[in-house]
C-alpha cells in the first residue's frame, strides 16, 4: 500500500481523510443503500404520510400529488388523540383507538409473567444435570415453530362450542370445573387466553436462553464464598444471582417492551384465531393499523397510528434507559 | 466461544434435589409438548372423530360390521362377548351376538348401561395427502404460468424455499460486508452510522411496512417475488450480530496480511469470513427461520395464491377448511416440520447467537 503522508498540502490531506471512507464504501454500500431505502426513508415517509389523507389513489405524475395525497396537517392526530364534548361529557374522537391501546397494554401484562417464568426455567436448567440440552430444546420449540401453525393448534385447544368441548376445557372439566370459560368466544376471557398462549410460546424462548447464558457467566467462587458464610439458597439468589443478572434483566425487559408494543405474535393470533374479536376484545394497535392500511386503504390514518406507536415505544424505551439503568448492577 | 472449561464445576446437587429438579423439568417439558402431540394426534383422526368428549390422544374409531346391508356398531357386553348393535329402543338396545359358540347370531335386548362400544386404533395418514392436495388451495398458473394447475402446498413450499433462500443469502452477504466495515475499517462517521443502525432496531416494523407497502402498490409491485424478497434482505440486526463477532477476531492476523499487501476485500474474504463460520451459521439460521415464519409482510403485499408462502398459504387454507380440524392439523404439521428440522440441526448456533446478541456492544 502506498503511504501518503502529505500533511503540508491541504488538498492532499482532504484526500487522505476521504480515502478511508472511499475504502469502506464498497463494503457499506449494499447494506447502507438497503438500509436507507427500506428503513430510514420509510420511517420519514411514515411521518410525512401521517400528515396526509392518502388513500392509495394512483399517482401518474408529480402534479397529481397535491390532489391525490391531500395534506391535512395534524388532522389525523386530532382525530386519533383528540376529545370532544358530547351531551355534556368528554368523548374521544376515535374511541376504538383508545380501546385497542388498552387491549395492547392489557396483553402486555403477560410480559412480566413470561420474564419471571423464563428466569425460573433458566435457574432449573442451570442445575448441572444430565439431559439439560434436551429440556432446553423442548422449551425452545414453540418459539421457532411457525406462529400460524401454533395459532391454529391453540384455537383448536381453546375450542368451545355448544356440545363441542376443546382440549383445555375437557381437562378443566375433568378437574372439576362445571362451566369452564368460553375463552376465545368470551370478551372477558379472550385476552387471558392470548396471554396463556403467549406464555407457552415465549417462556422457554429467547429470554430463557439469555438468562441461562447470564447464569453461566456468574463465577462459581461467589457462591462458594457465600456458602462458607452460611448463606442459604434464597440469600444466595437475592444477593448474588439477582444483582449479577440485572444487566440481562434490563436487556430482556427493554426488548420485551419493544416487542410487546409491536405484538407481532399477538397480531398473528388475533388475525387467525379471533379476527380481533369478540367485539374488538383482542384487536391490538398493530391490527388496527393493518386494518386501516390494508383493509380500508386509509394509508394516512394508518401512518398516524403507526407514528403514535413509534412514539410510545420510543418513550417507554427512554424511560427504561433513564430509570431502569439505575437498578442495574455492573459487577 | 464454547463453554469455558476453566469454570470449576459446582458441587453435585443432592439426590433429593436432583429428583425435584427432574420432576419439575419433565412436567414443564410435557406441558410444552402436549399441544404438538395434540396436533399430530388430531391430524391422524377420521373426519368425524376430531371432536370427542372426553378427548382421545390415540386416534381410534368405533368398529362396525355389516348385517343385512345395515352398518352396525360393534359393542362389548359384560360377560357375554362382542355384539352388533341393531336398534336402540326405549326398552333397551337390540343386539346380535357376534361370538362363535352356542349363542352365535342370537338376538336379544340388553340395557344400554351394559354396552361398551368396541374401538380400534386407526391412523388416517391419508389426511396428509388430502391436505396437500386440497382443492380449496389449488393454484392455477403457478410460477408465472409454468404450471397450469398445482397443489397449493407444493407451490407454497417452493415459494417459501425460494424466498427464504434469497433473503438469507442477501442478508448474510450485505450484513457481513457492512459488519466488516463497522468492525475492521476506520472511516469518519463510522460509529455514528452504527448507532443509527442500532436505533432502528427500536422502530416498530409496521412503521416501516406501511410506507413501503404504499410505495409498492403505487408502483404496482405488490404480488411479486421482489416485494417479498428485496425489502427483507437488509438487516440491521444481522449487521449488529456479525459486528459483535468480528470485533473478537485478533487484529494481529489482519495486520500481518495488510503488511503482505492484502486489500481490505482480501482480508474480508480470506481472514475474517473463514474465522467467522460459527457467527455466519448463526445468522444464517436466524435469518432463514425468521423469513420462513414471517407472516405480516407477505400478508400485506401478496394476495395472489400463486405467490403465497407457507404461513399465509396455511392461513388461506384455514379460511377454506375452518371446521375440518383433522385437515387443519395435518396442514399445520406439514408447515411446521421443516422448521423444526432446521432448528434441531442449527440449534447450537441459534442458542449461541442469542447469547451473543445479549452481550453489551
Amino acid at each position: 500500500m502506498p503511504a501518503a503522508p502529505a500533511q503540508h498540502s491541504p488538498s492532499n490531506s482532504r484526500r487522505a481523510r476521504r480515502r478511508p471512507f472511499l475504502q469502506a464504501l464498497p463494503f457499506l454500500l449494499p447494506n447502507l443503500a438497503g438500509f436507507l431505502i427500506f428503513t430510514l426513508l420509510p420511517v420519514l415517509a411514515c411521518f410525512a404520510l401521517s400528515l396526509t389523507d392518502y388513500r392509495l389513489a394512483p399517482i401518474q405524475s408529480l402534479r397529481d400529488i397535491p390532489q391525490r395525497v391531500p395534506f391535512v396537517g395534524f388532522g389525523n392526530f386530532a382525530k386519533l388523540l383528540g376529545w370532544h364534548a358530547e351531551a355534556g361529557r368528554l368523548v374521544a374522537n376515535d374511541t376504538e383507538f383508545w380501546r385497542y391501546l388498552g387491549n395492547t397494554l392489557y396483553l402486555m401484562l403477560g410480559i412480566p409473567i413470561t420474564i419471571v417464568g423464563s428466569l425460573l426455567l433458566a435457574l432449573l436448567l442451570n442445575q448441572r444435570l444430565r439431559g439439560m440440552v434436551i429440556f432446553r430444546t423442548i422449551y425452545f420449540l414453540p418459539t421457532v415453530s411457525s406462529a400460524v401453525a401454533v395459532c391454529i393448534v391453540w384455537k383448536w385447544i381453546f375450542h368451545q362450542q355448544p356440545n363441542e368441548v376443546g382440549l383445555l376445557n375437557s381437562v378443566l372439566m375433568s378437574l372439576g370445573a362445571s362451566s369452564p370459560p368460553h375463552w376465545l368466544g368470551d370478551p372477558a376471557w379472550a385476552k387471558p387466553a392470548f396471554i396463556i398462549m403467549a406464555l407457552w410460546v415465549g417462556v422457554g424462548g429467547y429470554n430463557c436462553v439469555l438468562y441461562l447464558a447470564g447464569l453461566q457467566g456468574i463465577p462459581e467462587e461467589y457462591y462458594e464464598a457465600a456458602a462458607l458464610d452460611g448463606a442459604g439458597n434464597w440469600a444466595r439468589f437475592r444477593h448474588i444471582t439477582w444483582p449479577l443478572l440485572s444487566p440481562t434483566t434490563f436487556f430482556v425487559v427493554t426488548m420485551s417492551i419493544i416487542a410487546g408494543f409491536q405484538g407481532s405474535f399477538l397480531f398473528t393470533a388475533a388475525y387467525l384465531m379471533t379476527g380481533g374479536g369478540p367485539g374488538g376484545a383482542t384487536t391490538t394497535l398493530m391490527l388496527y393499523i393493518y386494518n386501516n392500511a390494508i383493509s380500508w386503504h386509509q394509508l394516512g390514518y394508518a401512518s398516524a397510528i403507526a407514528c403514535v406507536l413509534f412514539v410510545l415505544v420510543f418513550g417507554f424505551t427512554l424511560i427504561n434507559w433513564r430509570y431502569g439503568q439505575r437498578l442495574v448492577h455492573y459487577g | 466461544m464454547s463453554r469455558p472449561a476453566a469454570t470449576p464445576k459446582r458441587g453435585k446437587p443432592g439426590a433429593g434435589w436432583r429428583l425435584v429438579a427432574y420432576l419439575a423439568l419433565s412436567a414443564i417439558g410435557i406441558t410444552m409438548l402436549l399441544p404438538f402431540v395434540w396436533m399430530v394426534s388430531t391430524s391422524l383422526k377420521a373426519s368425524g372423530y376430531a371432536i370427542e368428549f372426553p378427548p382421545r390422544w390415540v386416534p381410534s374409531e368405533p368398529v362396525t360390521v355389516e348385517i343385512n346391508g345395515q352398518t352396525c356398531q360393534v359393542a362389548w357386553v359384560k360377560g357375554d362377548g362382542r355384539v352388533a348393535v341393531l336398534r336402540y329402543s326405549p326398552e333397551g338396545v337390540e343386539v346380535q351376538a357376534l361370538t362363535n359358540g352356542p349363542h352365535a347370531g342370537e338376538r336379544r335386548v340388553v340395557p344400554q348401561s351394559l354396552l361398551e362400544p368396541v374401538r380400534r386404533t386407526k391412523l388416517h395418514w391419508e389426511n396428509y395427502r388430502d391436505a396437500w392436495r386440497a382443492e380449496g388451495v389449488r393454484v392455477t398458473d403457478a410460477f408465472f404460468g409454468l404450471l397450469a394447475s398445482a397443489y397449493g402446498f407444493f407451490v407454497f413450499y417452493i415459494n417459501s424455499i425460494f424466498v427464504s433462500v434469497c433473503v438469507t443469502v442477501g442478508t448474510v452477504f450485505t450484513s457481513s460486508l457492512a459488519a466488516f466495515a463497522f468492525s475492521r475499517l476506520r472511516f469518519p462517521g463510522r460509529d455514528s452510522i452504527f448507532v443509527g443502525y442500532l436505533a432502528t432496531l427500536m422502530v416498530p416494523a409496521i412503521v416501516i411496512m406501511v410506507p413501503v407497502y404504499a410505495l409498492l402498490s403505487q408502483l404496482r409491485m405488490t404480488n411479486t417475488y421482489a416485494a417479498l424478497i428485496v425489502p427483507a434482505m437488509f438487516s440491521a440486526y444481522g449487521t449488529f450480530l456479525l459486528r459483535q463477532f468480528f470485533m473478537t477476531i485478533p487484529k494481529e492476523l489482519e495486520d500481518a496480511a495488510v503488511i503482505d499487501g492484502a486489500s481490505p476485500f482480501q482480508v474480508y474474504r480470506h481472514i475474517v469470513l473463514p474465522l467467522s463460520k460459527p457467527a455466519l451459521a448463526t445468522l444464517t439460521t436466524f435469518a432463514f427461520l425468521h423469513c420462513w415464519n414471517e407472516f405480516l409482510w407477505p400478508l400485506m403485499v401478496v394476495d395472489n395464491l400463486a405467490l403465497k408462502t407457507l404461513p399465509i398459504g396455511l392461513a388461506h387454507f384455514q379460511d377454506s377448511y375452518t371446521t375440518e380440524y383433522h385437515l387443519l392439523m395435518a396442514a399445520s404439521v406439514i408447515v411446521m416440520v421443516p422448521v423444526l428440522i432446521v432448528f434441531l440441526i442449527g440449534q447450537r448456533y441459534f442458542v449461541r447467537g442469542i447469547a451473543l446478541s445479549g452481550l453489551k456492544g
